[in-house]
């Protein structure tokens, strides 16, 4: 048991799959299935017309990922799933600070502050300024801490979003799978080349 | 007047013959599709497609069963004996509802089946309306594909991408929901094409000839190569190619449940059963094998026991059309993956030709060794009781091997599974990955209805047979002849079995009472007969086989019998126990 969390990381899941109603239930219960919680989730539309992207992020072992993403990608309506570690990709969560304008006003060290941790106002009130900042969750988390002595009124958090390093695109790909006979290229279980880097997309 | 009406009405009518309701879309499609069979169970949210069906009477033999889990389970008995999509109506809520198990069932075992369920009107979805139940997701776990039209447009195209991916690359159910307004609304029907391809989906991986090769290597290198092969050869339809490769390289073959008879039983290289109750030379020679070639089967706990001291001296050979299945439980040394079918005539060019004669004495030596601590006994007993073993063997001499067996789950599911003479694929259906209890008759009906021309013997235990004996009224409906042996050893015997081993013989609520079976028969109209006494059973088994009908033919066994060998949970396949 001790090794297994030793091998345990953050690992940054891809998903590109078609705009489906029920698709998030179907990966969704992957991870539920097997009792592995899901620290962050995000899903919106990609840059490709009806293909949408999920950033899924868990902490768990190599081993136990790669399982987890062959399940996914086994799904009717997946069309490709990718797993990084932290240093593969580059990530960055939003997050959203309400404070109250009069301690803003009065305090200069709070603006100074903000200006510091590279928060920008979203919205400013005669009651309430609304901030934004993106980051890492580190960033994010020390904002809160530095605010809240002076009355942070509301907090939220954005799920992690993550761009591929090695990443050349999905369009290329697309095309492939709109073929009858994809390239060997795009092929779904290129990850299990041995010996080959894990992922090359 | 007449002629007025006539011309009046004409334009309107050709105009009109090109507007369908969603249930006619729905059957045209099914009959597109070559469906001849549908289990079904009608109900509020369904009327519409039954209207429907009708008038489709004459080109689609519905079967109405008597509760939708016998229909489910009736739709897998024929996917799995005629190779085709089994097809099953129910209605919403709890005809939905009680699809589940069968869907469980048919998700682990990979067998193809399209469900149709209706569903409330679509602007009631959300209300707790009348049998509204959110079948879309209690489904989701146990299908491959789910869906819920709630536009009558959506049908052909929705039908159709069913079909091809309940029966493409690994196989399993689908399950379409459809809103009563879809089934009513009329549109302008297209016509019905066929799906070939979903730019998502990847039926088959493309084949690595840089692994076949790699593959094939190995194999040429072995000095004890073994294969196990799985449904995986069945359902790719790849049997011949199979027993090709198998015959050029003479390497000693063993079988998950789900694959047997895809070589026949007495075929020299068929060496017998993987897994628990298996037989005593492919588990204990599997830590002893140098290259391991499992091809179409994923290596479920009940055949590798211990996994981490399962085949670890081996180099392990996995084909596989499922790219999750690859390192899934067992690490592959060369994963050769794709449809065997494709992949195995590559690997038998590759392959030399050869005899492992000495390795395979080794797997007979064993056999002889079953045979004398279990075997001969279990066939041939002296006890004054029947063993469910003898009636198998009595059964072979009479069916020659060439019947369907159907079993249900438990003990007397491993003595059919591990006696039963197979000459043909297609022959042994069984719930292998889930255990359903009350799976065989129900779906021995299916299988007769998908192998028309071949007996079908449902071997039933007492308990089991308990669980959906009201599929008898489906028997005496359709006056189908399927053959009905209940192996009764008044008790749930495999549960006992357990009891008797590992907990102390504390026999809790495994004493299960059952009615007069042969009166219930009688009752549906079916008829049988019960045996108590060995001078009875041959006659018995004879009379069963030449009625011209269904029969029930009830075995009184022995009680507190064993199924051995038997590798203990959580113990190595080479820790296998003969007693």
């Amino acid at each position: 048991m001790s090794d297994q969390a030793i091998d345990k990381q953050e690992f940054n899941i891809t998903v590109y799959t078609e705009n489906q109603i029920g698709l998030l239930n179907r990966i969704a219960i992957i991870f539920t299935r097997r009792k592995i919680n899901i620290d962050s989730l995000n899903t919106s539309p990609s840059e490709i017309d009806s293909i949408h992207r999920f950033n899924i992020v868990i902490t768990e072992s190599e081993e136990v990922v790669r399982k987890v993403c062959r399940q996914i990608e086994k799904q009717v309506e997946v069309l490709k799933v990718y797993y990084h570690t932290n240093a593969d990709v580059i990530w960055q969560e939003m997050a959203l600070y309400k404070v109250s304008t009069d301690v803003i006003a009065e305090q200069v060290s709070v603006e100074r502050l903000l200006r510091e941790n590279g928060a920008r106002v979203v919205v400013l009130r005669k009651d309430y300024t609304v901030f934004e900042t993106t980051g890492h969750r580190e960033e994010t988390d020390a904002l809160i801490n530095i605010l809240q002595p002076y009355g942070l009124i509301e907090f939220v958090r954005s799920a992690r979003v993550a761009i591929i390093k090695d990443s050349e695109g999905f369009n290329s790909k697309l095309r492939e799978f709109e073929r009858l006979e994809p390239g060997e290229d795009v092929i779904e279980n290129e990850y299990l080349n041995q010996g080959q880097k894990v992922f090359t997309m | 007047m007449e002629v007025a009406n006539e011309t009046l009405t004409a334009p309107a009518a050709q105009e009109k013959a090109a507007e369908l309701t969603g249930s006619e879309a729905l059957l045209e499609a099914l009959i597109v599709e070559g469906v001849d069979t549908i289990f079904g169970y009608p109900g509020g949210a369904i009327m519409p497609i039954y209207d429907a069906l009708y008038d489709y009477k004459e080109k689609i033999n519905h079967i109405l069963v008597r509760h939708e889990q016998g229909g489910i389970h009736a739709g897998q008995g024929y996917a799995r004996t005629s190779g085709k999509v089994g097809v099953v109506f129910a209605t919403s809520g709890p005809g939905a509802t009680n699809l589940v198990t069968g869907l469980a069932d048919a998700q682990i075992d990979s067998t193809p089946l399209v469900c149709i369920t209706g569903q409330v009107f679509a602007h009631l979805l959300g209300t707790d309306a009348f049998q509204e139940t959110d079948v879309i997701n209690i489904t989701t776990p146990v299908t491959k594909w789910n869906y819920q039209v709630t536009d009558a447009t959506e049908i052909p195209e929705v039908i159709a991408k069913a079909f091809y991916i309940a029966k493409s690359g690994r196989p399993g159910p689908v399950l379409i929901d459809i809103t009563k307004n879809a089934q009513i609304q009329k549109f302008d029907y297209k016509g019905y094409v066929q799906c070939d391809h979903i730019r998502s989906y990847r039926p088959k991986p493309i084949i690595r000839q840089q692994y076949v090769q790699e593959a094939a290597v190995l194999i040429n290198q072995a000095k004890k190569p073994f294969i196990l092969w799985g449904q995986g050869v069945i359902l790719g339809s790849a049997e011949q190619e199979f027993k090709a490769f198998v015959e050029k390289s003479g390497i000693p073959s063993a079988w998950t449940i789900l694959g047997a008879g895809a070589i026949p039983t007495d075929h020299p290289l068929n060496v017998g059963m993987l897994g628990m109750h298996g037989n005593y030379g492919p588990n204990v020679l599997t830590n002893d094998c140098d290259v391991l070639i499992a091809i179409g089967m994923r290596f479920d706990d009940r055949v590798t026991g211990r996994l981490d001291k399962y085949a670890k001296q081996a180099k392990v050979i996995h084909l596989d059309i499922d790219p999750a299945e690859i390192d899934k439980n067992v690490k592959t040394t060369v994963p050769v993956w794709g449809d065997c079918k494709e992949t195995l005539p590559l690997l038998t060019a590759l392959v030399d030709k050869k005899e492992h004669t000495e390795w395979l004495k080794l797997f007979n030596e064993y056999t002889q060794k079953e045979v004398d601590a279990v075997i001969h006994d279990e066939l041939n007993p002296t006890s004054e009781e029947m063993t469910m073993g003898e009636v198998i063997k009595q059964l072979n001499e009479l069916t020659n091997g060439n019947a369907v067996i159907v079993s249900d789950v438990g003990q007397h599911q491993m003595v059919a599974c591990r006696y039963a003479k197979l000459n043909k694929t297609r022959s042994n259906i069984t719930s292998g990955g889930l255990g359903t209890m009350g799976f065989a008759l129900p779906a021995a009906i299916g299988a007769k209805f998908g192998a028309q021309d071949r007996d079908v013997i449902a071997i039933i235990g007492d308990g089991g047979f308990q669980m959906t004996l009201q599929e008898l009224g489906t028997v005496m409906q359709t006056g189908i002849n399927v053959k009905i042996i209940i192996l009764n050893n008044r008790f749930l015997g495999m549960v006992r079995q357990w009891q008797e081993l590992f907990n102390e013989r504390r026999y809790s609520f495994v004493d299960i009472q059952s009615p007069d079976f042969v009166m219930v028969a009688k009752g549906y109209g079916i008829e049988g007969k019960c045996i108590n006494e060995r001078k009875q059973l041959v006659d018995a088994l004879k009379t069963m086989m030449n009625h011209n009908g269904s029969y029930l033919l009830e075995v009184m066994v022995t009680k507190e019998n064993n199924v051995f060998p038997m590798v203990p949970q959580g113990g190595s396949v080479s820790e296998i126990r003969l007693k």
